[in-house]
């Protein structure tokens, strides 16, 4: 439909609109996060639920203590290799549609602990990652910044066609392997459907910024 | 709070037990005492029960890993050479570590004292791990002295519930200690070098080259 003649309409008192914008709209609009934090990036979370920065304005105000009524994960702070199972069991838990947002330098890649005995180096190893947030630890913010541009995401997703999302997608997998403990480390170190180590060319890493593939 | 004369209380109270005091140059000057693990226990509760002393509270127990390491001294002597006295230096080899220690750290809440640092050493890295456990006087060791176990591999007779703190069960090795290898979960790094550059080459090869 034309955006104009929409905006034109909507002037008038008339909304017209597509099932997958309404569709979309309602997904996007009430986005309820697990209530869990893993390190100190969840008090920047709690911070960004309070009064001051008051996440309810885009409807993820309700964080839900179960994950089979939650949306959206925040996997907020270090996940230490202890912890990366239950991670990986709450994400299969959910229910589709479900988001990942990886708050932190911890969560993207182990940040500062990235070299520790029990730190997993991210997230996204295990499970598919839709918002990354920077940041030791991200501003509340920086979290609404992510919720905003997760809110984006859903809201240009097309409910057919091959880019469908996930969850319209019988062929798509909705739970992914949860890593058992081994004697070192976890077992599979990652997960090679969801994430596989980049390229880097070897031969000139660490000399020229430039021709890096 | 004099070290001395707590090493002398000991020692007169606790027949047998073997102290040594371990200085620290540094500015702090925080020495320390160190009990044999025989008479550790003993030592211990007196410190905590003695009416001059009452050491109420423990409020930090660690562990330190010292591996064989041979330290080398340059000692001037003198020798005859030719048939003339001369000034020679001589380095001197002497092998220091090759066992695990705790450390706990003391102090008395009712006569505002402390810390007083207790150390004490098991006899080696692999087989003599054995310390008693300290729980029974002060239970704030319980959880420290586990995760000395978890991360060290310190063994505490006594202890009342000596399992894995940090680590998951079934876990192997023990990660603090200094010839620890942690698995090769290689990852790319955007200015790779040195040591990380080498296991990302061997990755490569691995991989077949790219």
């Amino acid at each position: 439909m034309d955006e104009q003649l929409k905006s034109e309409l909507r002037r008038q008192g008339v909304v017209a609109t597509s099932l997958q914008e309404l569709y979309n709209w309602g997904r996007r609009s009430s986005l309820w996060p697990l209530n869990f934090g893993l390190a100190c990036c969840a008090i920047e979370m709690i911070a960004a639920t309070m009064a001051r920065y008051d996440l309810a304005r885009f409807g993820a105000e309700v964080f839900r203590p179960s994950p089979r009524q939650a949306d959206l994960m925040i996997v907020a702070g270090t996940v230490t290799k202890k912890m990366a199972p239950q991670v990986v069991r709450l994400y299969n838990q959910m229910p589709e549609p479900k988001y990942v947002i990886s708050m932190g330098a911890c969560a993207i890649s182990g940040g500062p602990f990235k070299q520790g005995y029990n730190v997993l180096k991210g997230i996204d190893r295990y499970i598919p990652v839709d918002v990354y947030i920077p940041g030791c630890p991200p501003r509340p913010e920086a979290l609404i910044d992510a919720f905003l541009m997760l809110q984006k995401k859903i809201d240009e997703q097309y409910l057919t066609g091959p880019n469908r999302p996930r969850h319209l997608n019988a062929d798509m997998p909705s739970e992914f392997v949860v890593p058992e403990f081994g004697t070192h480390d976890l077992v599979p170190t990652q997960n090679s459907e969801v994430w596989k180590a980049p390229l880097v060319n070897i031969s000139i890493a660490g000399k020229n910024e430039s021709g890096r593939d | 709070m004099n070290l001395e004369e707590i090493k002398s209380e000991i020692e007169t109270n606790v027949p047998g037990c073997r102290l040594e005091i371990i200085p620290n140059g540094s500015p702090s000057g925080q020495h320390s005492l160190l009990v044999d693990a025989d008479h550790a226990f003993a030592a211990a509760a007196y410190l905590r029960d003695a009416p001059n002393r009452q050491f109420d509270y423990c409020s930090n127990a660690t562990g330190i890993d010292w591996p064989i390491k041979e330290v080398s001294t340059k000692v001037k002597t003198k020798k005859i050479v030719d048939g003339v006295e001369k000034d020679v230096d001589e380095v001197v080899k002497t092998q220091t570590g090759g066992y695990l220690e705790v450390v706990y750290h003391l102090f008395s809440v009712e006569l505002r004292q402390g810390p007083l640092v207790l150390r004490m050493r098991t006899e080696d890295r692999a087989e003599r791990i054995h310390l008693p456990s300290l729980t029974p006087l002060w239970r704030s060791a319980e959880y420290q002295e586990r995760e000395i176990f978890d991360l060290y591999g310190v063994m505490f007779d006594g202890h009342p519930d000596l399992r894995r703190l940090l680590m998951w069960e079934g876990f192997e090795d023990h990660p603090m200690r200094r010839d620890y290898v942690d698995p090769d979960d290689y990852e790319y790094e955007p200015t790779a070098h040195d040591e990380v550059l080498k296991r990302a080459q061997a990755h490569v090869a691995a991989e077949g080259g790219r």
